[in-house]
Order: structure tokens, then sequence, then C-alpha cells
């Protein structure tokens, strides 16, 4: 038995492939769409994975420290660390800013970790290259992202640190890259202003009489000293012992400490579900909306195909074609047009995804579920062309 | 003549099909989770390493002078500006005296005035002290009455303690009048060491509380660095070690020194260790007294020991441990670690043999079943 659908595709197969290749490139849109809400689920769980900590104290009352600006000050953990339960905790600051190299500037969170070992919370877990930072000052780990390499020397408000590790995907939950630095350098950096502001700060402190008093020399210096010092950082990021559960040491930190204590998943509802919830909503939109415009375009290539071909299905018809074979027909040649599209969505999705300015994470489990959506879509794109054809008088191929 | 044709059109429909499909199996495979994980491996060495700490400080001066008068008062004139050098006792100031000088007349015809009255004393008491030895005489001679010379005794007794009254308040005097000389010795401002003036804290006209300094004199080749370590890498640290010091505004050389002595008192607050960095020579041109500087601390050279790149250490499940190639898949190693130098290497004192394979970078987190693809260096990193 002869395969009438691709025989028919044979006939013109060069229109066909290309219809598939241009069908494919809508699918390979549509994939790119579930592919980026992907990668903003994962940009805000590579942030928690790249924090390496189990609980997160903040400030009360605060969805702190990614969500909303939290502070507390910079000698807590010492407190946090006596309590049961707890194996380390370090102190972290986050401050989205412009890191400057040379004339150009990019768009980073600078991460302050405290100092210590490679491993402690809120250090980098892993690199590509270079090293960790060893000094306690005026060194930086990049993300990749960023632009910068090993050895460059880049600019946080006026200081300059040299990179000396680079890192892959470690980004806070908007995509933009991580720098890591040293925390005393990063409290500086969150406080300091630029030199004319403390400038004018200094002024307008002399200016004031009640600090600027002749009979008392060294209260205003006394003064300017104590408004040039953060004592501040933005979290305490706490790893517990392998035998307590993240509620057990939670508890007495909320309880005595008055503090705000989140666990790994209450953090990750407070990304997933409060920090991107509209950008994910508008991409699910844009993702149903370009189903819709699949399917649409899917059902006119279908339609059109067998429109083409309608005094061929007059002659089948003629001859005494049953119609399952016509119908079969329709049915298979649109579900190869979806088998191409899907194909060529798929490798074009995968080769465009790194070209895209955020992160496009690409999961099996989409490209499946992908893949029957297409067919599902194609079989019911073919079923107007298959009632056309199945209605086409048989007089038509001799009239 | 029709069997060719399909066969051409078959040929070229596969011709593009094939690399499609192919293409697509490539994709499915080897992107995405099911893609093995690129790493670098290294081999644990055994080497000797260098530790080293690393710290910031300011410049400052170990001996500031601050030159100011003992009273209150107002500053006269001041001869020196800032950046003068100035040497041992050279006057670099003076305070107003107001009455001072006039006091100082008064209290010198207060002493001629007591030096008359001196005078007259010594006259009357030569005058007593010969009445009384001619009575003496005449009493012996009895041509006199003892009455009489009574009191010609008491003449010169009375005349004799007027005489030493007189002189004492001359000498009383003189002292008071030192005392104001020497009070007005004490409105010069001098310098007391030779050196560098670093500030003039009041022009001629100010006036100025006691003890308040005008001049701020400091000794150039007393300049050190005080250098604050974190006390979490501040192991090692000691008097005499040698340092290296790169000043904010020449940070292309650096400057030799050693560590003068560490404080015994820690800053509590900022968790820092500090201590005093001194220079072998003073670097010239002399740096702003308050200028930033990186101190790097050299510790002595450790034993060799198995080493490691700080980039290769990792966390899993809270413990920390490095990935070590074991046949072709992957373990987690636990490792006790040592020191470390600034240049990220790590001694390790437990878990890990010289010759051992442990995973450096890595392109995602690692897991006991991930595949990896071993690569010199990892894909988007330029050399």
């Amino acid at each position: 038995m002869i395969s009438l659908a691709g025989r028919d595709i044979l006939h013109a197969w060069g229109k066909f492939v290309f219809t598939g290749v241009g069908l494919g490139l809508l699918i390979g849109v549509t994939l790119t769409m579930a592919g980026l809400y992907r990668g903003m689920v994962d940009d805000a769980r590579v942030l928690l994975d790249s924090s390496g900590a189990d609980l997160w104290v903040v400030q009360k009352d605060t969805l702190g420290p990614y969500a909303e600006s939290s502070s507390v000050p910079d000698d807590l953990w010492r407190g946090i660390r006596t309590m049961p339960g707890v194996a380390q905790a370090a102190n972290v600051t986050y401050l989205t800013t412009q890191v400057g190299k040379g004339s150009q500037d990019v768009r980073a969170m600078v991460v302050g970790i405290s100092a210590g070992e490679p491993g402690a919370p809120g250090w980098p877990p892993q690199l590509v290259a270079g090293r960790q930072i060893t000094r306690g000052h005026y060194e930086a780990v990049a993300d990749l992202a960023t632009g910068f390499r090993l050895g460059d020397v880049l600019r946080i408000r006026r200081n300059h640190y040299t990179v000396v590790g680079l890192t892959r995907r470690m980004v806070s939950s908007s995509g933009d890259p991580m720098v890591f630095i040293p925390l005393k350098d990063a409290q500086e950096a969150q406080f300091l202003k630029d030199n004319d502001a403390i400038l004018m700060q200094r002024r307008r402190t002399e200016a004031n009489p009640a600090f600027n008093r002749p009979a008392v020399p060294g209260l205003l210096e006394a003064v300017i000293a104590s408004q040039a010092g953060n004592a501040y950082v933005n979290a305490v990021l706490v790893r517990i012992r392998p035998e307590a559960t993240p509620q057990e040491v939670a508890e007495p930190i909320r309880r005595w400490k008055r503090l705000t204590v989140y666990d790994r998943e209450q953090m990750e509802g407070i990304l997933v579900g409060k920090l991107i919830a509209t950008s994910a909503k508008q991409i699910g939109v844009f993702l149903v909306i370009l189903a819709c415009v699949s399917a649409a375009i899917v059902a006119f290539i279908i339609y059109t195909l067998t429109m083409d071909k309608i005094r061929e299905i007059a002659v089948l018809k003629l001859i005494g074609t049953r119609n399952r074979t016509i119908a079969a027909m329709i049915l298979q040649q649109s579900l190869v047009l979806g088998v191409i599209g899907f194909v060529v969505g798929k490798i074009s999705v995968t080769f465009a995804a790194p070209l895209f300015p955020k992160y496009v994470l690409l999961v099996p489990i989409d490209s499946v579920l992908g893949f029957f959506a297409v067919l599902a879509i194609c079989v019911l794109a073919s079923v107007v062309a298959i009632r056309i054809a199945l209605r086409v008088d048989p007089a038509q191929a001799i009239g | 003549m029709k069997l060719p044709r399909l066969q051409r059109r078959t040929l070229a429909l596969i011709a593009v099909i094939a690399p499609l499909v192919a293409l697509f199996l490539y994709v499915a495979l080897r992107s995405g989770p099911l893609a093995p994980v690129a790493v670098t491996v290294a081999a644990v060495q055994s080497q000797a390493i260098t530790p080293a700490l690393a710290g910031i400080g300011t410049v400052q001066a170990r001996y500031t002078y601050k030159i100011g008068p003992t009273y209150a008062g107002r500053v006269k004139r001041l001869d020196v500006h800032v950046g003068d050098a100035v040497k041992a006792g050279q006057v670099l100031g003076e305070m107003d005296p107001i009455d001072l000088d006039d006091r100082i007349a008064a209290q010198q015809a207060a002493i001629k005035s007591a030096q008359a009255a001196l005078a007259q004393s010594e006259a009357r008491q030569s005058f007593a002290q010969a009445q009384a030895a001619r009575y003496e005489q005449l009493l012996l001679a009895r041509a006199t009455s003892e009455e009489s010379t009574l009191t010609k005794r008491q003449e010169r007794a009375v005349a004799d303690s007027a005489l030493a009254a007189a002189r004492a308040d001359t000498i009383r005097l003189r002292a008071e009048l030192e005392a104001l000389r020497a009070q007005r010795g004490n409105l010069r401002l001098v310098a007391p060491v030779a050196g560098l003036v670093a500030a003039r804290d009041a022009d001629p006209g100010t006036t100025i509380v006691a003890g308040q300094a005008v001049v701020e004199v400091i000794d150039p080749a007393s300049l050190w660095v005080d250098t604050r370590f974190d006390q979490i890498s501040a192991e090692g640290l000691a008097a005499g070690l040698p340092a290296t010091v790169v000043l904010r505004s020449r940070r292309s050389r650096g400057v030799a020194g050693r560590v003068l002595r560490i404080e015994p008192r820690a800053d509590a607050v900022t968790e820092e260790t500090l201590a005093k960095i001194v220079f072998d020579a003073p670097p010239v041109p002399l740096p702003p007294l308050g200028e930033l500087a990186e101190v790097t601390v050299q510790l002595g050279a450790l034993p060799a020991a198995p080493t490691i790149p700080n980039a290769a250490i990792r966390t899993v499940d809270g413990r920390r441990g490095v990935w070590k190639l074991a046949g072709r898949g992957l373990a987690f190693a636990p490792v006790v670690l040592g020191r470390s130098d600034l240049d990220g290497r790590v001694q390790v004192l437990e878990g890990l043999a010289a010759g051992d394979r442990v995973v450096v970078y890595s392109e995602a987190v690692l897991g006991a079943r991930s595949r990896i693809h071993v690569v010199e260096r990892l894909p988007g990193v330029a050399p």
C-alpha cells in the first residue's frame, strides 16, 4: 500500500519543508517564552543556592534581603551563632549598583561576603576561573556575564577592585550578574557617598553651632567621624547543624532575638511568588497568545495545502477512495508538519538561547509537553481541512 | 525515467531531513540538564607555601607634637606655615603678652624700691650696731646706765631683723620677676624637636583656650602605618615580620617595611587586630598623613604538604571538601584545611594525598552522579 500523504509531500516537498521551518521558528519562539519563565525561576533558585544558607535572618517584619531592604547590626551574628542548632552564621550585604570598568559600566549585584575561608555562607560556591578572595580588601570575584576578565580592575564607588576569580550563572533574582567583594568594603560601598557629598555633609555639620563649639575642641571631629561609619549589614546567613531542622533553629531566633527568619522554602516563596510574580504572569499570557497564534497558523497552512489540491481530492473521491483514507492523508501531513516544526523549533531555540540577555532555561519536560501540544494543535487544525476535503463534490474533478 | 527522478527527490529529502534529525538528537542530549558538566581537573601537589597576611591602614606619624600655650590667650604672631621644616628650639610664634610687660616693669620698679628700702635698713642697722657697741664700752667704764645699753641692744636687734626682712623682700620680688619673665618666655611657641609643620590650627588674633594646639609638628622620620588585619586572617602576625606597604597614590610599587608591634588592644567592634608597620626607609617624597595603604605581611615558609587551589573547595551538606576523581565518576572527599597563601593555595591537613586528582572549576553544581567532561579550560573563559 502506498502512503498517500508521503506521495503528496514528496510531490512538493520543498514548499512543505519550508513551511515546516517557518512553523518551527514560531514554535521556537514559544519554547523560548517557556524557557524565559523557567530562567526567571531558576535565577531566583540560583540566588538562594549561591548564598549557601539554610536560614536568612533579616530585620524584623521585612521581606529582606532580596525582595525588600533590610538592615541589621553587623555584630548581630555573634548572638545568632550561639543559638542552638546553628553551625555557621555570616554577615552578608547585597547592593545592586553600577560597577565601572574604564569608561563603561555594568549593572551588577554587589555581594559583600564575610571574611573567612571558601565554603562559608555567602561565598561563591564554585568558580570557572581564577581563585577565591584571599585578601580582606579590594579583591573581587565577578560573574562572566559582567564581561569582566581575570586581572581587570573594576570600580565600585571610589574604590578599585582586582578581579581574581570568575563565576558562571551567579545572578540576582532580576538576572543581574553578581560581583563578590569583601564585607567591609561592601559595607563602605553601600553607605559611602561620593566625595562631594561627604564634603558638603562636613560643611553642614560645621555650620551647626551645636556641634562646632569653640570651647570643646574635638567635638566636631567626633561628630563627623560618627557620621562616616556603617555598622549594618543586610542579613545574617545561617547554616544549621545536620541534626537540626530549620524550624527548630528559626523559632528561638524569632522569639528571643525578635528578628524575622526565613527558611529556604519561605525564601523561594518570596522570590518566586512575590518578586517575579508579575513578570511570570506576563510571560504566561504571552505563552498562551503565542500558542493560539501557532494553532491558527497551522490551521491556516493545512487549510491552504488542502485547498491547493482540492482537484486531486475530487479525483480521489471520483475513483472511489474512502473518506477515511483522505482524512488520514491530511492528518498525517499535518502531523509531519508539526514534527518538522517542533524539531526546527527545538534546534533553533537551543542555539538562540545563549544569545538572550536574560537566562533562558530549556527544561526537557517543557520540550516533551511542547511536542505533544504541537501534535494536539496539528490534529485540531487539520479538522477544518478534513471537513472541507470530505465535502468536496467529486464532480469538481471533471468540472 | 520516473524512478531515477523519484530517487533524486528522495535523496534530496533525506539530505535535508537527516542533518535535521542528527542536529535534533545532538541538541537534545548535549544541552540542558542531560549534558555533561564541563570541569577542569588539577592534581594535588605537595608543595611549600608562604602564607601572607593582608591588611589596610593609614599613614600616621609616631610622634606628633601639639604646640600651644599653657594659658588661655590670644595668638600674636605665627612664623611658620604647614609644610615648613623646623629645627629643635626654633621659635614658631608668640602669644600676645597683653599686660605682662607692664607687670614686669612694675616688678622691676618694685625691686628698685625694695633695694632702696634695703639700703635704708642697712644704714639703720650699721648705725644701731655702732651705737650698741659704743654703749657697751661706756657701760664697761660705768659712764652710762644699764638701761640705755639695753635699749641700744634692742635697737640693734630690731635693725638686724628689719635688714633681714628687707633682704628677703628683695629676693621675693626678684623671684616674682623671674616668674613673670618665665611666663613671658612661655608665651613663645618653641619647637621641641626638629620636624615638619603638619597643621596650623589658629592664625594671629585668634583667642584660644589653655592647652589647645596652635601648631602641630610631626617627626617625618617616625612615620608608620596604623594597620588593621581582620582577626580571622591574622594568624601568625608577629613583631619583626617583613611587610610590603603599597600606598594608594603609588600603587605600582611597594615600600619595604616591617611589623613594629601588635597592639595589645584589638578593635572589638570591627573584629580587627591592630598593628603598627614601620618603613625600612622613609618613602620619598613623604606620603601625607592619613593616606590609605595596603599592607602585606610575609610569614615564614611552611613545610611541603598536599596543596590545592582554593577554587576547588566546595561545601556539600554542610561539610567542606573537594570533588575527587574516582575512576570515571566523582567522589566527595571531606578535607581539613590548613594555612593558605594570598595566591589562593591551601594546604590540606587531612583527606587528600599528593597525586589525587580533584575538580577545580566547574560550570554547574556537581553531584556524586554528575556526568563530567574534563576540559583544559572552561568555555567562555578567556586565557
